[in-house]
């Protein structure tokens, strides 16, 4: 699983990086940032479902290797 | 060095070129359907507003009035955000759905940007401020916050009966944001007729609704000087000193933006924690649990802001358009109920209950798309850690007497006395 950000629709609530600090972070202005290339270890993919389903502006999309979801 | 004499003449001294606003008749009294006569001034509205939403999202999702000089009220989760996200088809050169309408030449800054503006300018005036309202930026303000609550809790002092809207939850973020702008802390008071009469005011006649804001307007301009006297650290200091496209802000751009913070800092904040403590206060088991597990807290807390949401905005229509079917003219009002988006079954399961350990939470407490709260970090943080003081120093408490909350009327609703019995 990878995490991804739309940043044509974050806006900056960062949910993603309080529900799921090891995947994102914030930039200087409070828009959330994908931590490192976005991989997602087995560990961490309930933190990445959950800030991708609590984001507001439905911008964290998550991957899998074949198809591309939104959730 | 040239001397700033910007604020040397009162900005707001009246020119013969400057274009007035549209003033209507003030209705006020009961309502006779919410359907086509809606306010959400009146008392009912303020003690409880959610079945008069429910019962609007199910027979007339987009209600009408024609008080305010016309207006529509959607309540669907849908309709809220298709709104939010238009900025297209509206306009937030006015926010508070109140008598008055200001000249459109105010577009695209508004009175108070950038809550005020409009795009292409919103951009630009918001990213002034996003650096100082980062989750980073406001964790510096936690430790003094919890200082300043357990000082609260101190001065209860053997009492069995507090207010802990007004000797709690009002204080906190009076304390933070004067901290931020570099204002002196006894001032809080004053600050609560100023939010009182910008946001509950606005049924008053126009001559005193404009001596109140004066007196606003006059405090702001007597802290922008001594700003100037003694520059200091602060959010002032910073708004005084900062340039857009190659120039310092114009005056009422710097005014404006100090009583943005100043007003949306405070009531809201103070409505999201008195809200929490009301419905704790009344919920034993949801006392307890968050008591036994305090990690539990934050997501607690997410919901608590979606079912109590604090906010409502408004927008004025650009243009005559038909929009999902309701008939809007230019310049009505929309009331963009985030706290009815907030409870719309199609949106949320359990929409109407208060499930505090609810996980997918995508609530628009803090609004959607380009005017998403700009100090949502802030907030949180004030609510939690006023949330995490209270119940770690005060675990037992219910309420003295429901019949003596008093809800705010208005766009931003909350307990203005919460009498609690504690211990």
């Amino acid at each position: 699983m990878k995490v991804q950000i739309d940043s044509a629709l974050c806006q900056g609530h960062g949910r993603c990086y309080d529900l799921a600090p090891d995947l994102f972070g914030d930039d200087d202005e409070g828009f959330g940032q994908v931590l490192g290339d976005g991989s997602v270890p087995p560990a961490k993919e309930q933190e990445a479902r959950l800030a991708a389903a609590n984001c507001p502006e439905r911008a964290v999309r998550l991957t899998d290797d074949s198809t591309t979801r939104e959730s | 060095m040239t001397v700033d004499d910007r604020f040397a003449r009162d900005f707001r001294e009246p020119r013969d070129d400057q274009p007035l606003g549209t003033r209507n008749e003030i209705i006020t009294g009961p309502v006779a359907d919410w359907a086509t006569d809606f306010s959400h001034l009146e008392p009912e509205w303020a003690a409880d507003p959610y079945p008069i939403q429910d019962d609007l999202r199910q027979r007339c999702p987009i209600a009408h009035t024609d008080r305010f000089g016309g207006g529509w009220l959607p309540t669907r989760y849908e309709d809220v955000a298709a709104i939010a996200y238009d900025t297209e088809h509206f306009s937030s050169r006015a926010i508070i759905m109140s008598n008055f309408r200001p000249p459109h030449e105010l577009a695209p800054i508004g009175g108070s940007p950038p809550i005020s503006s409009d795009p292409p300018f919103h951009h630009d005036a918001r990213k002034l401020l996003l650096p100082a309202f980062t989750k980073t930026a406001v964790s510096k303000q936690e430790a003094a916050t919890r200082a300043f609550c357990h000082s609260l809790i101190n001065a209860f002092d053997g009492q069995d009966i507090v207010d802990a809207a007004r000797d709690y939850a009002q204080h906190i973020p009076m304390r933070v944001i004067a901290d931020m702008l570099g204002f002196p802390p006894e001032d809080g008071p004053q600050f609560r007729q100023f939010v009182e009469n910008t946001l509950e005011g606005v049924n008053l006649p126009p001559d005193e609704r404009i001596a109140r804001m004066t007196a606003l307007f006059d405090y702001l301009l007597a802290q922008v000087h001594d700003h100037l006297d003694r520059p200091r650290e602060d959010l002032t200091t910073y708004l005084i000193n900062a340039e857009l496209y190659g120039q310092k802000l114009q005056p009422s751009h710097v005014v404006g933006t100090m009583a943005l913070l100043l007003i949306a800092g405070i009531d809201t904040t103070w409505s999201a924690i008195g809200a929490s403590l009301w419905h704790l206060a009344q919920t034993p088991a949801d006392r307890s649990r968050l008591i036994a597990e305090p990690a539990l807290l934050p997501t607690a807390m997410e919901e608590f802001l979606r079912a109590f949401a604090p906010v409502t905005m408004a927008r004025l229509v650009k243009d005559d358009t038909t929009w999902h079917g309701a008939d809007m003219k230019a310049d009505d009002w929309i009331l963009l109920s985030f706290p009815a988006a907030n409870r719309d079954p199609a949106q949320f399961d359990r929409a109407g209950e208060v499930v505090i350990d609810r996980e997918v939470n995508r609530h628009a407490a803090f609004g959607l798309g380009i005017h998403r709260c700009v100090g949502s970090h802030l907030a949180r943080m004030e609510l939690r850690v006023a949330l995490e003081v209270w119940l770690e120093r005060i675990p037992e408490f219910s309420l003295a007497d429901p019949a003596d909350v008093e809800w705010s009327a208005g766009q931003i609703r909350g307990p203005r006395a919460l009498p609690l019995r504690i211990g």
